[in-house]
């Protein structure tokens, strides 16, 4: 029996993949755990290892080619199997959803609403003809109750049970903030009209990863209600320190490292902050994974370093810097940038004052970092020259109210002030 | 309470009730002068005279005969049969007359009887006399079927049992009637379809009968050094049988694996594997798996017969595949 090999989801918010290299010819031998393929998935480009073993039998989506996840990539089995069935079945499958999707867009929705609705009417029946047997996800029944409770498509989970059924635990990580978002999510597509481009309007094709920053950032904003706390803090300690430690040292070890190692010690002492709005009740974490917004040509990602509350300065300032690295490459895998329960981002590099950031889910606090400068202080009734930097604190008020926040954002300035603090 | 052997439980089952009501008699091979085959009835002939312990001939299907006769005209017979496997020699008697007297008779008739023996496989006694039959005697309506696996359980349940008007297939196994448990002394009911959690957990729902619980606890322990919480629930009775336990179980740990020790096809366990299957269906994590004696006639050599029957090695296999561990 031929077996279809699938577009599967291979990063959590991916929905479609295009397909940047084939690692196997028509005709090669595959094996389980075998590289098929390489897929460039909204975040990065991802190793497709196989699940089938036998025989490719055929390539179908050609490299360059984009597919939904549960899309039909290839067919794998013994030479001289019929796949002329399946073919049938992935074209019949494929076609009638792509004219579905294409439909709204063409559709003048702002200016003739009647139209458009009518539009968008007409997409289901045409993708409900289709058989959908091409897209099914394997799915224990658990995990499919499951993922209708917390609205997760299951199409984007992976699944690890065998022949990559979902099983429960795929779908354990996965908060219900998952729902929250999708929901939210859902609301504003539905809210947002799409305009007809005006004369000399040019019309940028939107990336897969500027979806993902579009939606995260939007469901953020709309369901976590922000608020921001700004303080000035003198880093003159901080610089001296930093530059004894670094006198001798090959490689600087930056600012943000030591941003992260002493913003995870005040986390430790205000664990709250540390913590996860989930609908029923608040996951409070175990560890500091705190992420860094790092600037793409074209959008952003964050890339995290886990449990930074039990590693050094040293430590945290190398993996930063392969996970930078990774980033600039498209190389960093899911979970190297999912799940941080604390995000820094830091403009200061940008000459930035201060500004406010959008909280980074499932993480329920960023802390916004903006231009070290010197500046006259007045101390002990004297004016003085002192190097201060400002930083800003979003708060998700679901879980930290002002005085939660306003004492985290204390401790954390004065052990930045004072760097001993945070050893105390 | 005291601690007694399983054999010794049964013994105080029957003198218990023959104490209490004059109509319950003993018939079967060797129930009297030789204290039974496995001692069952020990000095029962002694203490209730010819007249209710009564040796019959070896003949099967003669002597359930009679004793379901005397059932039908006000008596409260058990029947021990040497071995389950001897019992297919009645099986028209037990299927024919016992199960269907009641329904045919429009309620003229009551069966109260009951048929016990030792049921199932129990080490170097061939193919022809280790067979579990419970689920033949499962398959047809108007029977009960009680499968104890303590010796409390086994009391409690037997005393029910010749309470109950109506046929009931008692089963017992030569391999348990040494196994030593503390029973209550005196009266001690257990209701039958009462089903009973002999291990509490939550990762894994077992569920087992007779002999093979004990295996399934064994399992449940090897498995607790894995961090695996199994919990082991004993049916107890397979008709009527407590379906309400079983679901609860299972919508709680989402996973369930079936011990039973007689063939797969058709049995028992892969009745009560399609009910958790439809009736446990969206809380599921994994297919309901079932260990079984293997689809075989029990081979003598003892290396093949262990092979042939379920293990603790088998049942921790499948729950680590239901745990897709």
């Amino acid at each position: 029996m031929p077996e279809k090999v699938l577009m599967i989801a291979l990063s959590p918010t991916m929905e479609t993949g295009t397909l940047a290299r084939w690692r196997k010819k028509e005709g090669d031998k595959v094996s389980s755990g075998d590289v098929l393929c390489e897929v460039e998935t909204d975040k990065a480009t991802m190793d497709y290892e196989s699940s089938a073993e036998g025989t490719l039998l055929k390539i179908v989506l050609p490299e360059g080619g984009q597919a939904k996840v549960g899309d039909l990539i290839a067919i794998v089995g013994k030479p001289g199997d019929d796949i002329s069935a399946l073919l049938a079945e992935a074209g019949g499958a494929t076609s009638p959803r792509a004219a579905g999707a294409k439909a709204p867009l063409a559709a003048p929705s702002t200016a003739r609403p009647a139209a458009a609705a009518a539009a968008a009417a007409a997409a289901p029946a045409a993708s409900a003809a289709a058989p959908s047997h091409g897209a099914r996800v394997k799915s224990s029944p658990l995990a499919r109750k499951l993922a209708e409770q917390k609205g997760v498509d299951l199409r984007s989970v992976r699944g690890t049970g065998p022949g990559g059924r979902v099983v429960r635990r795929d779908l354990d990580g996965l908060a219900a903030g998952a729902a929250a978002a999708a929901g939210a999510g859902t609301a504003a597509r539905a809210a947002a009209p799409v305009l007809q481009p005006g004369p000399g309007d040019q019309v940028i094709p939107v990336s897969g990863m500027r979806k993902v920053i579009a939606k995260r950032l939007s469901d953020s904003m709309y369901t976590s209600p922000h608020y921001y706390l700004t303080v000035a803090v003198g880093m003159d300690e901080l610089l001296a320190a930093r530059s004894r430690l670094n006198s001798g040292r090959d490689r600087k070890i930056s600012v943000n490292a030591f941003l992260m190692g002493i913003a995870a010690r005040a986390l430790e002492r205000h664990p709250r902050v540390n913590s996860t709005w989930n609908t029923e009740n608040i996951l409070q974490h175990p560890t500091a994974d705190i992420g860094l917004a790092v600037a793409l040509p074209d959008g952003l990602i964050t890339p995290l370093v886990r449990d930074c509350g039990h590693k050094g300065i040293a430590a945290i300032d190398m993996e930063l810097a392969e996970l930078i690295e990774k980033a600039r490459a498209g190389k960093l895998a899911p979970q190297d940038y999912t799940g941080a329960t604390f995000t820094i981002s830091n403009l200061g590099a940008m000459g930035i004052d201060e500004f406010t950031a959008i909280i980074n889910p499932p993480g329920s606090a960023i802390l916004a970092v903006g231009a070290v400068r010197k500046e006259p202080v007045v101390e002990n009734d004297t004016v003085v020259v002192r190097q201060r930097m400002r930083i800003t604190l979003s708060c998700d008020h679901r879980i930290i109210d002002g005085a939660m926040g306003a004492a985290f954002l204390r401790e954390l300035a004065d052990m930045l002030e004072n760097p001993l603090l945070a050893l105390a | 309470m005291s601690s007694i052997t399983f054999r010794e439980a049964l013994r105080a089952a029957l003198d218990e009730e023959m104490e209490r009501d004059d109509s319950v008699i003993l018939l079967g091979e060797e129930v009297g002068q030789y204290n039974g085959a496995y001692k069952v009835s020990q000095g029962l002939l002694e203490k209730y005279g010819p007249e209710r312990v009564i040796d019959t001939p070896i003949s099967e299907e003669g002597f359930t005969g009679i004793g379901i006769g005397a059932a039908m005209a006000g008596l409260r017979p058990v029947v021990e049969w040497m071995t389950f496997n001897f019992s297919l020699q009645a099986v028209d008697q037990v299927v024919s007359n016992a199960a269907k007297m009641r329904y045919m008779s429009g309620g003229q008739f009551s069966v109260p009887i009951v048929f016990r023996g030792p049921n199932g496989p129990a080490e170097f006694l061939g193919a022809q006399h280790s067979q579990a039959l419970q689920s033949l005697y499962a398959h047809f309506p108007g029977l009960k079927v009680v499968a104890p696996s303590t010796p409390a359980d086994g009391k409690g349940l037997l005393k029910s049992a010749i309470r109950d008007d109506n046929p009931v297939l008692f089963l017992e196994s030569e391999m348990m009637y040494g196994v030593k448990g503390e029973v209550p002394e005196g009266e001690h009911i257990i209701p039958l379809g009462a089903a009973d959690v002999k291990r509490a957990g939550k990762d894994i729902t077992l569920i087992s009968y007779s002999k093979p619980v004990r295996m399934a606890l064994e399992a449940a322990e090897a498995l607790a050094a894995d961090g695996v919480d199994a919990e082991v629930i004993d049916l107890r009775s397979l008709r009527p049988l407590d379906e309400r336990a079983v679901y609860e179980s299972v919508m709680r740990t989402n996973r369930c694996v079936i011990v039973d020790e007689s063939m797969p096809f058709a049995s028992v366990g892969s009745h009560v594997a399609w009910l958790v299957s439809r009736n446990c269906f969206d809380d599921l994590d994994a297919p309901v798996e079932l260990v079984s004696g293997e689809d075989v006639p029990m081979p003598y050599n003892h290396g093949l017969e262990l092979a042939a029957l379920p293990s603790v090695d088998k049942i921790v296999a499948a729950v680590k595949k239901a745990l897709y561990a």
